[in-house]
């Protein structure tokens, strides 16, 4: 079922939570909420569950298809809805816990007890957790839980799945199998899923698109990988990924930094420049349109990549480069060695407003 | 090494403290209550408790207490719940008002009871034109009672609710639970431990109340007499082992009180390791 939301501002007394906000989401379709805490992304995921009523002023709408909800209390939504620690009945065994959506029902269109434990073993094979039918929440770890709580959401199969940092809670490696499962399942059983995450690795692995927000505004949505190559505003592109940052001054083609000096295709003039670690590349001798002088302070070979600290007296902070595990082989990079950086490709957001600018060098 | 305050000197003293004052102060007079009830012999405690009037006293004590009960309990799980659930102006201030009766001597919100309720007071006369009376008779027992005792419910209540917060709730709302199946299924059972707990205390105060009580009772033999007033007026009377008989069955009411609260807490410990 598609999601639409049409001009929804929410304030908390006098705090602004949340700007006019337009969403479309469409059916089937699995959407991230990403942003740093205070972006305003739960707010948003409960004002389209009904746990959080939009303001009056401007009159907003919340669409479920064709169906107008703004009004609709949360019960009559038929949404599922994950709870960032799960919420789970703590007084219910596993089985009433996945149960209780059902026994809620008016008498008139609840399943019988028979169909209902038939259900019920279903969801909890689906979650592999059938043996901890009569387990009592606390004696579950944090990943099984959750599973829990997601059987406990799916029960009454709703159309739409909202998850409040569903992840956020659970250790590196319960999250990658969970997130894997969490799309695995999305597909086989073709909901409409909303999660919100401040985990930008998250977000980019298991959307379809990616809302970014920041201060109760929409940075931005687009597919990952668009957002990874072409983020509209500097917020995005620092949020979504480690920067490097260059600033000086522009003269005749030639942007100066203390010692450090780069050939770009600029106006006189300050700039700053911006570039991710894979586009630090790390040479042995200064090239004709790049001479960025640097010392490694910090290597670590864990990972598919080399972690690279470096600095200099041109630069404020430590940049960070990634090199290929070859790369760091023939450099023979050690602790203290100087080397020059060259940018492979850099990125600059002049004015928020107006599209960025993103050049590619020649490695010469 | 020593750990800090494992001082064996200083922890000797402690114990001895300890064990010599709760002795001197608690254990002794409990002892003393039996001993004066029983020191004429069984036969002796037997008539004075089987007394008329101290079985009208008995009879009224457990008729208050089982009336404040229910209302404390439903004013108290209200309040906690209206507290901690939502948030408006003056949350805080109702969060205090809710001491008050801790607060105030019982004497004084007798008094304040007779002011009020009493045949020439403000509401009282007026209540008086329907010849309703509720000063010297039960229900201005009742009243000074649930006073005295209507803290003691939401006391208990709110901080465990407000530690446990509303995460389960909107849960069984998101399931589509209704209002009341939402508190019954889901509230309920994870406060009824702290919720007998505020039972119990309650009880126990009730049981227990002389001085709001004395001021509003009226104190008539057979009638307006519960077991603290009648106890104090045999005392008075110089009838020694008929006070003592009527504090033993008072003692007695407050061991049990405490037996079920100390078993409350002991399974509420074991719910924490084996839920």
């Amino acid at each position: 079922m598609s999601i639409r939301l049409q001009n929804i501002a929410k304030h908390f007394g006098t705090s602004r939570a949340l700007e006019p906000v337009n969403l479309d989401i469409r059916d089937g379709e699995l959407v991230g909420l990403l942003g740093p805490s205070g972006s305003g992304k739960t707010t948003l995921l409960r004002i389209m569950a009904g746990l959080e009523t939009a303001d009056r002023e401007p009159a907003g709408r919340i669409l479920f298809g064709n169906r107008d909800v703004t009004n609709l209390h949360v019960r009559d939504r038929r949404i599922g809805f994950v709870f960032q620690h799960y919420a789970l009945f703590r007084h219910m065994s596993v089985f009433d816990n996945v149960a209780f959506g059902l026994t809620v029902m008016p008498r008139k269109s609840r399943p019988t007890s028979g169909e209902i434990r038939a259900r019920v073993h279903r969801l909890l094979e689906m979650v592999k957790l059938e043996e901890l039918a009569n387990r009592y929440p606390a004696q579950l770890s944090g990943g099984q839980q959750q599973r829990v709580s997601l059987a406990r959401a799916l029960a009454l199969r709703p159309e739409v799945l909202l998850l409040d940092e569903p992840f956020g809670a659970l250790d590196a490696k319960v999250r990658q199998e969970l997130r894997r499962w969490l799309r695995h399942l999305h597909d086989e059983l073709n909901f409409t899923s909303v999660f919100v995450t401040h985990d930008q690795e998250e977000a980019l692995e298991l959307s379809d698109r990616v809302v970014v927000m920041s201060n109760g505004r929409i940075e931005q949505i687009d597919t990952p990988d668009t957002l990874y190559r072409s983020p509209t505003n500097r917020f995005v592109f620092e949020f979504l990924g480690d920067v490097n940052h260059l600033e000086g001054s522009v003269r005749d083609g030639v942007l100066t930094c203390g010692d450090a000096r780069l050939a770009v295709d600029l106006p006189d003039g300050a700039e700053e420049l911006l570039l991710r670690p894979h586009e630090v590349e790390l040479v042995e001798s200064a090239t004709a349109n790049a001479h960025l002088p640097v010392t490694v302070t910090a290597i670590s070979p864990v990972g598919a990549e080399v972690r690279v600290e470096l600095e200099a007296d041109w630069l404020g902070e430590p940049w960070l480069a990634t090199v290929r595990h070859s790369d760091y082989e023939r450099l023979k990079l050690t602790r203290g060695m100087r080397l020059f950086a060259v940018p492979r490709r850099w990125h600059r957001f002049p004015d928020e407003r107006s599209t960025p600018e993103r050049k590619r060098l020649e490695v010469a | 090494m020593q750990r800090i305050g494992d001082a064996p000197r200083v922890r000797r003293l402690l114990v001895f403290l300890a064990v010599a004052l709760s002795t001197l102060f608690l254990l002794l007079p409990l002892v003393a209550i039996f001993a004066q009830a029983f020191a004429q012999g069984v036969g002796v405690f037997w008539t004075n408790v089987s007394n008329e009037y101290t079985v009208a006293a008995i009879g009224l004590t457990l008729f208050i207490a089982l009336l404040t009960i229910p209302v404390c309990l439903v004013f108290g799980v209200a309040l906690a719940w209206l507290v901690t659930r939502f948030r408006f102006p003056g949350r805080r201030v109702l969060q205090t008002l809710i001491d008050i009766p801790f607060a105030v001597s019982p004497v004084v919100a007798g008094l304040i009871y007779l002011l009020l309720y009493g045949r020439t007071g403000w509401l009282g006369s007026w209540l008086d034109q329907y010849d309703i009376q509720l000063m010297f008779a039960w229900p201005g027992i009742l009243m000074v009672t649930i006073f005295v005792t209507c803290p003691f419910v939401a006391r208990e209540l709110i901080p465990l609710m407000q530690a446990q917060g509303s995460r389960e709730e909107e849960a069984a709302v998101t399931l589509g639970a209704p209002g009341w199946t939402v508190f019954r299924r889901v509230t309920l059972p994870n406060i009824r431990w702290a919720l007998l707990y505020g039972v119990i205390l309650t009880n126990a105060r009730a049981v227990g109340e002389f001085g709001a009580v004395s001021v509003v009772s009226g104190a008539i033999r057979g009638q307006t007499n519960t077991l603290p007033l009648h106890l104090e007026q045999l005392y008075q009377d110089y009838n020694t082992v008929g006070a003592f008989a009527s504090a033993s069955l008072l003692a007695f009411i407050a061991l049990l009180t405490l037996v079920a609260k100390a078993s409350l807490e002991w399974r509420a410990a074991r719910r924490e390791v084996h839920p």
